[in-house]
């Protein structure tokens, strides 16, 4: 990776912290705590269930809002404010700085994720006093959730490249909750004939696959998650998110920057 | 170099080959805006050049187009013989945009260690080179503090650390006086002059004629996308029509001068006269006969706000006859 990449992604990542985004920990801390005291007083034989489910959609959640409003604004901040032009005037290509801007975010809802997950393996504690060998599917869960964050950062930066910031926000988020219920999609597609069979079709394949990238029900049920499943999801979201990202530099490589 | 003498080994700097700009304005039915006709201009190195016009000349968008912000809708150019886009070239190029802006979460001296790594500067001179440009700019004690505390005219001297930082050899100021007060512009004015000592060669945009012409070894006019002139400063303010100055001690305008045609003021105790050159002898005669002291004998130049006004008055009152 060039140099000049990594520098722009430290930035990156030093702006999300210095913007306060780590804040969202102390909510996530003060959700988790709250829920393991009152699911301990409330639930019984299930404690462990409603952890794992709370804390992971939790972790998703937060990380998807972040993604999403950091996203949109790292490259039209940057033509609104003009920082860019003290940077593109350097001998940096237009391509070293969306990849430096994705690698900086994904660095940032990585280790936010990671300190998040801290918390959901506290709370777990908390509830049962103990670990079973189950909860590292818990891992895989959050290893998910992990690349639903590079998919939705390289959507999200796709729509900054060419679109106002609300704009794409709107759109990376419709695409998250089409995302979500995009086997659905798929099995609408299938129940239809002609031309919306196609359509549908096309959609359903266009739109990233959340779903299969959502084992959180499935983990907290202690059900152990298939090698060829976390093998598919990885090579899926590698792919769609470059896809993204290639886009995101081509039409970024045309823009004339006002 | 002053006064558009340059050596014969002098090698372009910059070379602009019919750059053109149109932008296409509208939201359902788009038409063009030519925002720069073919522009061609070539600047020599170690020369300050001056790129001047009114707001909305198109100073700013030729400046976006050799940063290669901004892609020319037709021609090209050259920086030091390389192509605008060529990150070779761009290692060699310093530039402070208009009213620049950075990312304010930094501190001075984290910014600008930013800015050199991705100019590759090593990491071995890249603190000392920090420190010495924050000096040199006058910011030596806030390099610690963070850039959102900074009044509008530090943040101009970042812009121009910032654009020194990597030792360019050429430095483009897109208005670099703008937001300075007086000590400020005389500060600038005396660091473009010391990188022109340094043998760098500076282009530089502005609306502040008196700058300009205190500054420049040559300017271009640019007005309304249009480049109207372009030369060394001397030559552009050169005499005028054969006209002389007279200044001389007294606060009587003696008749003879009058049968000559001048044109007198008195100030004070002195008066001066300004009249046709061919009458010279006559007036320094008539002074003579008077016994008056005589202060100076000029030939009247034109400065170059008047040169800059009467370059684009056609344009502008053309513009009037439309409206």
């Amino acid at each position: 990776m060039s140099g000049r990449v990594v520098y722009i992604a430290s930035n990156t990542f030093r702006e999300a912290v210095r913007d306060r985004v780590l804040y969202n920990l102390i909510a996530f801390a003060l959700l988790m705590s709250g829920a393991a005291i009152l699911v301990g007083q409330i639930s019984i034989g299930i404690e462990r269930l409603v952890v794992i489910n709370l804390g992971l959609t939790a972790v998703s959640l937060f990380g998807i809002v972040i993604a999403i409003f950091i996203g949109i604004g790292l490259v039209s901040k940057e033509i609104d404010k003009r920082t860019l032009y003290t940077v593109l005037s350097r001998p940096v290509q237009r391509w070293e700085f969306i990849v430096g801007k994705f690698f900086g975010l994904a660095g940032t809802l990585v280790v936010n994720a990671l300190f998040m997950a801290l918390g959901v393996f506290a709370a777990l504690f908390y509830v049962s006093r103990h670990f079973q060998a189950s909860d590292s599917w818990v891992l895989v869960a959050l290893y998910f959730i992990i690349l639903q964050f590079l998919i939705i950062t390289s959507l999200a930066l796709l729509f900054s490249s060419f679109s106002s910031p609300l704009l794409s926000a709107v759109f990376a988020f419709a695409l998250f909750v089409i995302g979500t219920f995009a086997e659905d999609l798929r099995g609408f597609a299938g129940l239809t004939q002609g031309i919306v069979r196609w359509l549908a079709t096309g959609a359903a394949y266009i739109v990233p696959n959340f779903s299969a990238l959502n084992v959180i029900s499935s983990v907290a049920h202690e059900q152990p998650v298939a090698r060829q499943l976390i093998l598919s999801n990885t090579v899926y979201a590698l792919v769609y998110a470059s896809m993204a990202l290639c886009g995101a530099v081509l039409i970024f490589e045309r823009r004339n920057l006002k | 170099m002053k006064g558009g003498q340059f050596s014969p080994a002098a090698m372009t700097a910059i070379d602009i080959l019919g750059l053109e700009k149109t932008y296409s304005v509208g939201f359902w039915r788009k038409k063009p805006k030519c925002a720069l006709k073919p522009l061609h201009l070539s600047v020599e190195e170690g020369e300050i050049f001056g790129f001047l016009g009114p707001n909305g000349a198109g100073k700013t968008t030729t400046l976006k187009m050799l940063m290669g912000l901004v892609y020319p809708t037709a021609g090209s150019a050259k920086i030091l013989g390389m192509e605008i886009n060529d990150p070779h070239m761009k290692a060699q190029i310093g530039f402070l945009p208009e009213q620049p802006y950075f990312y304010d979460y930094l501190t001075a001296c984290e910014l600008l260690n930013y800015y050199g790594q991705l100019s590759g500067v090593a990491p071995k001179d890249r603190e000392r080179k920090v420190r010495e440009v924050l000096e040199r700019v006058g910011l030596p004690d806030v390099m610690r503090v963070q850039l959102r505390k900074f009044s509008k005219g530090m943040l101009q001297r970042v812009g121009i650390a910032q654009a020194i930082l990597h030792d360019p050899r050429i430095v483009f100021f897109d208005e670099p006086m703008s937001g300075l007060d007086p000590m400020g512009r005389r500060e600038v004015r005396d660091l473009m002059e010391e990188l022109k000592h340094e043998g760098k060669t500076v282009f530089f945009s502005t609306h502040i004629l008196s700058d300009a012409e205190a500054l420049c070894d040559r300017v271009a006019i640019i007005h309304l996308g249009e480049l109207r002139s372009v030369g060394a400063v001397a030559d552009l303010t050169s005499s005028v029509e054969g006209k002389i100055e007279l200044i001389w001690h007294g606060n009587k305008i003696p008749a003879a001068m009058k049968a000559l045609g001048a044109d007198c003021h008195v100030t004070g105790d002195t008066i001066r006269a300004v009249l046709l050159e061919g009458n010279q002898d006559a007036a320094l005669e008539a002074l003579r006969r008077e016994q008056l002291r005589i202060i100076s004998l000029i030939p009247v130049r034109t400065s170059l706000e008047e040169y800059f006004v009467r370059k684009l008055q056609p344009s502008r009152a053309a513009a009037g006859v439309t409206q």
